[in-house]
């Protein structure tokens, strides 16, 4: 497969803070291939490196051959971005910004209109082509956002946290549109910390853990790694899965991995069904608990996740807490 | 290259004079600012009003362009949009060049204005349009750096705007505005050769004076230096933020 990013060692430092930590990674043509990691990991430091926002403080990096150094300027013409905060002109309308976005990248005078309105169309936004972008729901800036990305028609997409704000119905429509451009060919590099996100989208994924690529591999390959080990998740009323108590169990359970997942529930990684039960049930009594179920899981990416990132249940539940 | 930073800037900078220059509160602000300081000396002094329309003509062109310059670099790294001139293929330089180019052709509107204004209503026929026009466009490329140079020094737009007091009230004062440069103190004689609006001044006086072209070239030397020690700068101070 051809490749259209390499990065080999790339670093970032702001000041003393070491931000990405000597990374490298391939993406191939037509490959989606996302960067997964809690916030502050390093991804959209590593996006901006990517796009010529950013020098790196060391390593190299080309994008579609262009050095991201000393060519930028040049790749910057097949390339397109989509920054996390959407970032068109408030007072021109939308069809106006794309129109905007046309000029800056060369797109002939006569191309620039059609290619505006076909995109609005795509995205379903013609009827409001006239509209300001700041009178816009988040939904319909963020489809523009993206729209304006590939009025030149890149070759790579850059993705930053593309749905992160959205509703659930605006998140799947964009997701939609993400798969869309995958299957007509788009090279895409995708920045998440949805882990639902990058499973149904990418081909491959990265997993960045304050600053380091922890392993890259393909969604299934990733969920394979935890379904090595056993997940069971126990259901309690009235609350037992609450984090005090989470921790509470785990102290109980020395050598597994015990992570509160609602108010109800707790999901308890490693160890043999039965011998877990003979801990959970007198734990449960004790505390006035009723056990509600017990259910063997199938792991996700978020279990894989978990286990591969060595991530404490309290990280991954402030992760949960934004997904909100 | 070459083509895509002259199509990039030429684009900005309509951008910029639809989204920002050509609105009602910035085009009443660069007439009725002029006009209230044309109006306040000539009730003072209508005999030598005359004598005062170069200096009138330079503080248009300052705050017409400093004015807008160090909001519109800010307000749009505020929002993120700045970056999405700098996602396109376009240099760092061609970028802040087609914002300095913005003000200043706002700023060459509300001169225009004053200068056409001072021409028919005080006959100033005699005044050399081509020594005008250099004076002037090199003025306007001074003050919409310095706005560049300060905005990108500081991070908030009221903190350019109360920075750019500090050299806007320096150069009224001192620059031969409303006093002239000769009969000032040998030391203030000296600050004030060091400020830019006192080339604009001389440089209009000159033009609407009959004078020799070499005053005139001193004058456009004198600003095309300053441009160049605003300019480079304050492309480095942004190129810094993006490091």
């Amino acid at each position: 497969m051809e490749k259209v990013i390499e990065a080999r060692g790339l670093t970032k430092y702001y000041d003393e803070l070491l931000a990405v930590n000597a990374i490298s990674f391939e993406v191939g043509q037509g490959e989606v291939f996302g960067f997964l990691g809690p916030n502050g990991a390093g991804k959209t430091t590593t996006i901006r490196m990517l796009t010529g926002l950013s020098r790196p403080s060391g390593g190299t990096a080309t994008v579609l051959g262009f050095d991201v150094n000393a060519e930028m300027v040049e790749a910057k013409k097949h390339i397109g971005v989509v920054p996390e905060m959407s970032n068109l002109y408030d007072e021109l309308s939308a069809l106006d910004n794309l129109v905007f976005v046309g000029q800056l990248y060369g797109v002939p005078r006569d191309r620039r209109r059609t290619r505006a309105e076909e995109l609005l169309r795509a995205f379903g936004l013609y009827e409001r082509r006239n509209s300001p972008f700041a009178t816009l729901s988040r939904g319909m800036k963020r489809a523009l956002t993206v729209a304006a990305a590939l009025v030149h028609r890149p070759q790579v997409l850059f993705l930053d946290e593309p749905t992160v704000g959205l509703d659930v119905v605006a998140a799947r429509s964009l997701r939609g549109l993400i798969a869309s451009l995958q299957h007509e060919g788009m090279s895409i590099f995708l920045t998440t910390h949805y882990l639902e996100e990058a499973d149904h989208l990418c081909d491959r994924i990265a997993i960045l853990v304050k600053g380091s690529i922890v392993t890259i591999d393909t969604p299934g390959n990733l969920k394979a790694v935890a379904e090595k080990e056993p997940v069971m998740q126990v259901s309690f009323r009235p609350e037992g899965g609450r984090p005090e108590l989470a921790n509470g169990l785990s102290q109980q359970l020395p050598g597994l991995r015990v992570v509160a997942m609602d108010r109800e529930s707790v999901r308890i990684y490693g160890g043999s069904p039965a011998s877990v039960l003979e801990t959970v049930l007198p734990w449960a009594k004790e505390r006035g608990l009723v056990l509600e179920a017990v259910n063997s899981v199938k792991p996700s990416l978020e279990d894989a996740f978990i286990k591969i990132a060595g991530l404490s249940p309290s990280v991954m539940a402030a992760e949960k807490g934004r997904r909100k | 290259m070459w083509a895509d930073n002259v199509r990039g800037i030429y684009y900005i900078v309509l951008k910029d004079m639809r989204t920002y220059y050509l609105k009602p509160p910035a085009i009443s602000w660069g007439i009725v600012f002029p006009l209230a300081w044309i109006l306040a000396f000539y009730l003072r002094n209508p005999q030598d009003f005359a004598q005062l329309v170069p200096g009138l003509i330079a503080m248009t062109v300052l705050f017409s362009t400093t004015a807008a310059e160090a909001v519109v670099i800010n307000f749009e790294l505020r929002l993120g949009s700045l970056e999405r001139l700098l996602l396109a293929p376009l240099s760092l330089s061609a970028v802040l060049l087609g914002k300095v180019l913005g003000g200043a052709l706002f700023g060459l509107l509300m001169a225009s204005v004053v200068s056409v204004g001072a021409i028919l209503a005080l006959g100033l026929f005699q005044v050399n349009l081509l020594y005008l026009l250099v004076v002037l466009i090199l003025s306007l490329l001074v003050f919409s750096s310095l706005g560049a140079l300060l905005c990108v020094l500081v991070k908030e737009v009221f903190e350019a705007q109360t920075l750019l007091n500090l050299p806007r009230f320096l150069m009224i004062f001192l620059s031969g505005v409303v006093y002239p440069i000769s009969a000032m103190p040998p030391v203030l004689r000296l600050v004030a050769y060091l400020l830019p609006l006192t080339y604009t001044v001389d440089g209009l006086r000159q033009a609407s004076s009959g004078a020799s072209p070499a005053m005139v070239a001193i004058d456009a030397v004198a600003l095309g230096g300053f441009f160049i020690a605003f300019i480079f700068p304050a492309t480095r101070l942004l190129a810094r933020r993006f490091t």
